[in-house]
């Protein structure tokens, strides 16, 4: 039960590392296959990276040695494009970040792909495609593209399509501009595969993926009067199979479960999901830490999770009550709360996903920390997304908070937690157990080798 | 320069609250003042060439909003008032109603509206005007004010510089040679959350009960720094830093305003 004890997490590969500020990524996603991962930056660049096929990878459920060398699905870089430039707001004379707040993929329908990047701003959607063929043999061009003079033409050949060396092109295909007032938060394309919302800090539109010089707005919180206001949307997301639902949440720590059905504008949420507050732990930053960061409804569809700064909740669609599930995240940070208020680090957005078969959850804490619970038995490991201590294929090892009692050796002390090392974006393939972890600027992929599946990740008899 | 109060009084009033309180209170409400103190400034550094997040400010509002109801349950918020002029109860609520019919000013003409925000010294109502440039400063009643500046910093089309309106400058000039004078027009601008006036050569006493505050923060000149580009040379610089890694966004008709108010200022503090 140390902390030398292994856990079955394999540190996969390091695969980007970057100097500049505007390589600090922002959003990390996988495609709807795991076969591809995307990531974006503040400096508005998206770079798509995709998993190798090798030959005789070994079929699923079948465990893998750890120390085997070349296996299966390393990700390697695929695509790199500029999404979003730096634009100026003339009205109000202020700057458009370019940083991407959120990509989401599109369920795929052909051979290409199709990603959806939003800065505060604007949302596009881009092509990213291969090409491995080429036509060669034309009659009028020769071949390097020239018009060829007519009269040098003397028979006539059939083009040919060759192969050639794989490219991947990215086209933008849409851009869905002038649609938000206030900036972006979330993107969350419709199980409907036709449509897709985008929510602001005080509305949530819905468009057409086909039509970009319109959208419906389907949520308006922003008060008649704006001295009134006291409450902004932080996340929202459609449900993963009705096509009718989706959720938004809030500053103030509430989730609104909305039904399309039931009228044109959503104000009026279906399902109020509350935690009443506990009277007995008020304080000035009550509300701040209740502020939910993220929201993210189960695989299932049946239950939702939400992050806020110090804990990570799972409900229950049919519980408006309170939440089914509570887990503390970094409660030792509840006394540290006015420092962290100074510093600004309370306003941190942290993001939480679920595993493929909704048994695990996992989010993002300080110090290059990130957590994992295992929701059947409520245990939770810290885990630590660090190159000094991490190695290609190295044994991911469990760290651990002091926070009194029988200090171990490798415990961290909370003062010591570095705040700028901050965990906030990360996704998890949507199949197996691969994680992607972004730390500033640097991407952590692990895999777990011991369970690669469906099944949640042996986290051993670790606990914190 | 005549104190607002002899320093005689001024003890008695102060160690008749100290008696009042045991140390926990002082304590808690010196860190509740600490925190409102931060708060604030957090809502006035939202000049930045990029548009603030709006969730960390509606947040910071209503940590403002949240000390400040407190504060008025338990009496302190009447502390706050008396001290600057010995409003009463009655003022203070005048001053909130006033505020919260500010938008309905506002919507009524384009220009700088005036809000009635506080007598002084129970004689007469100076009036400051405050303009969408004070922005996050303006919050004379806490968060109907406030908000309705962060609704400015993202509705509106620019920033423009206050321009303080005559009366308030022949008001304010013929107390000037008190350090009332200084009082006031701080008081206008910042109405019932100022902590401390900017004159260095202020009231001493009033300056032991807001001591653990740092006004340079909300002195006029710094905050204007703040908005407009050129730093301003002034005693008090601290944003100076923000002034200077602000990009071209100043406009040139604010140049004319600022140096009204630098001599305005120079008036008040007597450099």
């Amino acid at each position: 039960m140390g902390e030398d004890t292994e856990s079955s997490k394999v540190n996969h590969s390091f695969l980007r590392d970057y100097v500049t500020e505007a390589d600090v990524i922002s959003t990390v996603e996988f495609n709807h296959t795991g076969d591809l991962l995307a990531t974006g930056d503040k400096g508005g660049r998206v770079v798509v990276f995709q998993r190798e096929t090798v030959v005789g990878h070994k079929p699923k459920g079948e465990l893998e040695q750890v120390g085997e060398t070349g296996e299966s699905g390393e990700y390697n870089v695929y695509s790199t494009f500029q999404s979003h430039e730096p634009d100026f707001d003339y009205l109000k004379s202020l700057e458009i970040e370019e940083k991407i707040n959120k990509i989401r993929w599109l369920p795929q329908q052909n051979a290409a792909h199709f990603l959806l990047s939003t800065n505060d701003k604007t949302i596009k959607l881009w092509k990213v495609s291969e090409r491995d063929k080429q036509p060669e043999g034309y009659n009028l061009k020769d071949e390097e593209g020239r018009v060829k003079d007519i009269s040098t033409v003397t028979s006539l050949q059939v083009p040919v399509l060759r192969p050639t060396d794989l490219m991947v092109e990215v086209r933008p295909r849409r851009v869905f501009s002038n649609g938000h007032t206030y900036h972006v938060n979330s993107i969350s394309v419709n199980s409907d595969g036709e449509t897709y919302l985008s929510a602001d800090d005080l509305r949530i539109n819905m468009w057409h993926l086909g039509i970009t010089d319109r959208s419906f707005n389907i949520v308006d919180i922003k008060p008649a009067n704006m001295e009134e206001l006291t409450e902004v949307i932080t996340a929202a997301e459609f449900h993963p199979h009705h096509c009718h639902l989706f959720v938004y949440s809030s500053s103030k720590g509430s989730l609104r479960l909305c039904d399309m059905r039931a009228s044109a504008l959503c104000d009026k949420h279906t399902k109020l999901f509350e935690e009443p507050e506990d009277p007995g732990s008020r304080s000035f930053f009550s509300e701040i830490v209740s502020s939910v960061s993220d929201v993210k409804f189960s695989h299932n569809g049946r239950y939702l999770l939400t992050r806020d700064y110090l804990t990570a909740k799972v409900w229950d669609l049919h519980m408006e009550k309170g939440p089914v599930e509570t887990y503390q995240v970094h409660d030792y940070l509840r006394t540290k709360l006015c420092s962290l208020y100074e510093n600004d680090c309370i306003f941190d957005k942290f993001e939480c996903v679920w595993n493929s078969s909704d048994s695990v959850i996992m989010t993002g804490a300080y110090n290059s920390f990130f957590r994992m619970f295992d929701r059947e038995t409520g245990r939770g490991v810290t885990l630590e997304a660090w190159r000094e201590t991490s190695k290609p294929r190295a044994v991911l090892r469990t760290r651990r908070i002091y926070t009194g009692g029988k200090r171990r050796r490798g415990d961290v002390g909370v003062d010591s937690l570095d705040f700028t090392k901050k965990i906030l974006h990360m996704a998890w393939h949507p199949e197996e157990n691969i994680i992607a972890i972004a730390s500033t600027n640097n991407l952590y992929i692990f895999q777990d080798r011991v369970s690669p599946d469906t099944q949640g990740p042996d986290l051993g008899s670790n606990t914190i | 320069m005549a104190n607002m109060y002899s320093k005689g009084t001024k003890r008695k009033f102060f160690d008749s609250v100290d008696a009042a309180m045991d140390n926990k209170a002082v304590l808690y409400s010196r860190q509740r003042q600490s925190l409102l103190d931060m708060s604030l400034i957090k809502l006035q550094l939202c000049h930045m060439l990029v548009e603030p997040n709006m969730c960390r400010s509606v947040l910071i509002a209503n940590t403002v909003r949240h000390i400040q109801e407190e504060m008025t349950h338990d009496g302190s918020w009447q502390l706050v008032t008396e001290a600057f002029g010995g409003s009463g109860p009655s003022d203070h609520l005048v001053a909130t109603e006033v505020l919260c019919r500010s938008s309905a000013l506002e919507q009524q003409g384009g220009g700088p509206k005036l809000y009635s925000v506080m007598g002084y010294d129970g004689c007469r109502e100076e009036e400051v005007v405050t303009d969408e440039a004070l922005c996050s400063v303006t919050f004379s009643d806490g968060a109907p004010a406030l908000l309705g500046t962060i609704d400015h910093c993202w509705d509106r089309a620019e920033l423009r510089m206050v321009a303080v309106e005559d009366r308030v400058i022949k008001d304010s000039g013929s107390e000037v040679e008190s350090g009332e004078g200084a009082k006031t027009v701080m008081g206008q601008v910042f109405g019932t959350f100022e902590i401390k006036n900017g004159a260095p050569g202020s009231d001493p006493a009033l300056e032991e009960l807001f001591s653990a505050v740092d006004a340079s923060y909300y002195d006029l000149d710094t905050m204007l720094t703040s908005i407009q580009s050129t730093p301003k040379m002034g005693p008090y610089n601290l944003l100076d830093s923000m002034a200077s890694s602000h990009g071209p966004t100043s406009n040139s008709s604010c140049r004319t305003d600022l140096s009204e108010l630098d001599h305005i200022m120079e008036i008040i503090v007597g450099s």
